[in-house]
């Protein structure tokens, strides 16, 4: 993305702190990421990662600052509205957090389901996005008789297929073979192109040492480096 | 529906306690309704004799009459003329008309036959009604007999307190049966809602599954529990009507519009033990 284009925030965190006790998972995070922008979100084992997607979607609810999503602030979300908010949202996860008891076709389309659409509509979009996937045979079998590889690949359908503005995802590659999580990644390289902001919290050294995206780098808590690939190398 | 199906055993543990439940309460309902048949048969010959003192003008009697049926509780009041009472009492004592034959004078006075409305028959309403009438100046004395039965009505009312005290215990023991037997299967989904909540469900869309497994458990309990009732009230009038004469005991199954409250209790049951478990369960969870 030129640095000359204009940006405009779709997530903003304003001094943001989530405690848990005593702890600081996060302290004083304060960071933009643009409309259609690709960020990876890095740092060791406990830096804070996880909270800070969790508390993009209000999985968790922020101690003190502010958060602005797609215009709106999180604290005045009213409870009532937080699924309307889960829909801004696509989130995937490192173990993939499928439904066992469901298909693979009725975790995708339970998205749908949820926000309502007409039977028809779920099924062709269901369907529609489990052949991108390239799950179109397996989708009516279920999780547990699935690869990693392909559970993630219906966890990324499921992700994309309400078309929301910003995809999540906690370590999506971490219990993926290299060949894998090429392909998961390649899958949300093409929903970016849609126009879709990409959050990814990972601290696969490859995956990153290949990229020419914005790294954001946690520790304790604590944003380190906004910067590119090669602030981040400075840093280690 | 396919919930219920994961959780077959709780399931069935869930409707056989509504069923057993509905079962005994039921047999309660038939035990009474046949209980207050067989009251009501009794009560029907209930009445007070007023006997009038010779001393009334027959000028007076009619005003005596008005002032009767004017008391509250009263339904009909008849008039006995001393005349009629003597034919009636030659009519029931036709061996020893001879001896009645022989009277050269009526001993019998003038009397009211006093009915009561039903709804009004209980014992102490008879009783006052008798002090009230026997008080007034132109009755001489009053007779009320089959009196035992107000006693029985006390028996009567204190099974209906035990019953209906036993009912409400039931229905506690079954709503926390239910909602227990619903939270455990709550449980067991509970990766799948909070998966479901991830991708912006509702509370409203989670607790469908779970609303629509109370409704049909309760339903399903409940009738099971009818059916129950039904073919033990068979075996037994079948056994009493071998037994007695179907005029002195004729037992009669709950009428339709019981058995209908009866199931929308038992869906009702159903709805609330969801409502309280889901209550709790999204509050935590
Ligand atoms: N629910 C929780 N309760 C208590 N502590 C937590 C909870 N979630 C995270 N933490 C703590 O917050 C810190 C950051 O956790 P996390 O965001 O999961 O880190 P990361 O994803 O970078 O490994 C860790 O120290 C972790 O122990
Ligand atoms: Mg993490």
């Amino acid at each position: 993305m030129s640095e000359l284009t204009k940006k405009h925030p779709i997530v903003r965190m304003f001094h943001v702190y989530k405690r848990y006790g005593a702890k600081n998972a996060l302290a004083d995070v304060s960071l933009d990421i643009d409309f259609n922008e690709w960020v990876f979100v890095t740092g060791p084992s406990g830096a804070g990662k996880s909270t800070l997607l969790k508390l993009m979607y209000r999985g968790e609810t922020v101690s003190e600052g502010q958060i602005l999503v797609d215009g709106s602030n999180l604290i005045r979300v009213p409870q009532g509205q937080v699924p309307m908010l889960r829909r801004k949202f696509g989130v995937i996860f490192q173990d993939f957090k499928l439904i066992q008891t469901k298909t693979a076709y009725e975790n995708v389309a339970l998205v749908l389901e949820v926000a309502g659409l007409k039977p028809q509509l779920v099924r062709k979009k269901a369907q529609n996005v489990l052949r991108q996937a390239g799950m179109e045979d397996k989708m009516n079998q279920y999780p547990p008789s699935l690869s990693g590889g392909e559970q993630q690949r219906v966890a990324v359908a499921r992700a994309i297929v309400g078309d929301p503005k910003i995809i999540l995802a906690d370590e999506p590659t971490g219990s993926l073979d290299s060949r894998s999580a090429a392909i998961i990644m390649d899958l949300l390289k093409g929903y970016q192109s849609r126009g879709a902001t990409i959050i990814i919290a990972t601290h696969d050294k490859e995956i990153l040492s290949r990229t020419n995206q914005r790294i954001i780098y946690l520790e304790n808590g604590r944003v380190m480096d906004h910067g590119m690939r090669t602030d981040v190398e400075r840093n280690e | 529906m396919k919930d219920m199906a994961d959780n077959l055993f709780i399931t069935l543990v869930t409707i056989m306690t509504i069923a057993l439940s509905i079962l005994i309460a039921s047999a309660g309902g038939l035990l009474f309704v046949n209980a207050g048949d067989v009251m009501n048969g009794w009560k029907k010959g209930i009445r007070i004799m007023a006997y009038i003192t010779p001393e009334t003008r027959e000028s007076d009697v009619a005003g005596l009459r008005e002032t009767l049926a004017k008391m509250s509780g009263v339904r009909d009041v008849r008039f006995i003329s001393r005349q009629e009472g003597l034919e009636s009492l030659k009519a029931q004592m036709k061996r020893q008309m001879s001896l009645i034959d022989n009277l050269d004078i009526n001993p019998l006075p003038d009397a009211f036959e006093i009915f009561m409305n039903p709804e009004e028959q209980t014992f102490e309403k008879i009783e006052t009604l008798a002090a009230r009438v026997s008080a007034l100046d132109s009755v001489d004395d009053v007779e009320y007999g089959q009196a035992w039965i107000g006693r029985f009505t006390q028996v009567f009312n204190l099974f209906k307190f035990i019953g209906i005290t036993m009912g409400i215990l039931f229905f506690m023991v079954t709503v926390f049966i239910i909602s227990n037997t619903i939270r455990l299967a709550l449980y067991s989904r509970r990766d799948e809602i909070q998966i479901m909540r991830l991708v912006g469900a509702t509370d409203g869309f989670i607790q469908v599954p779970s609303y629509i497994a109370g409704l049909i458990q309760g339903a399903v309990g409940g009738m099971v529990g009818l059916i129950a009732l039904y073919i033990g009230y068979l075996a037994i009038s079948a056994n009493i009507e071998k037994n007695f004469s179907s005029y002195v005991i004729h037992i009669r199954f709950l009428p339709w519009n019981v058995v209908l409250g009866i199931i929308v209790y038992s869906v009702f049951v159903g709805w609330l033990g969801c409502f309280l478990s889901l209550r709790q369960f999204l509050k935590n969870n």
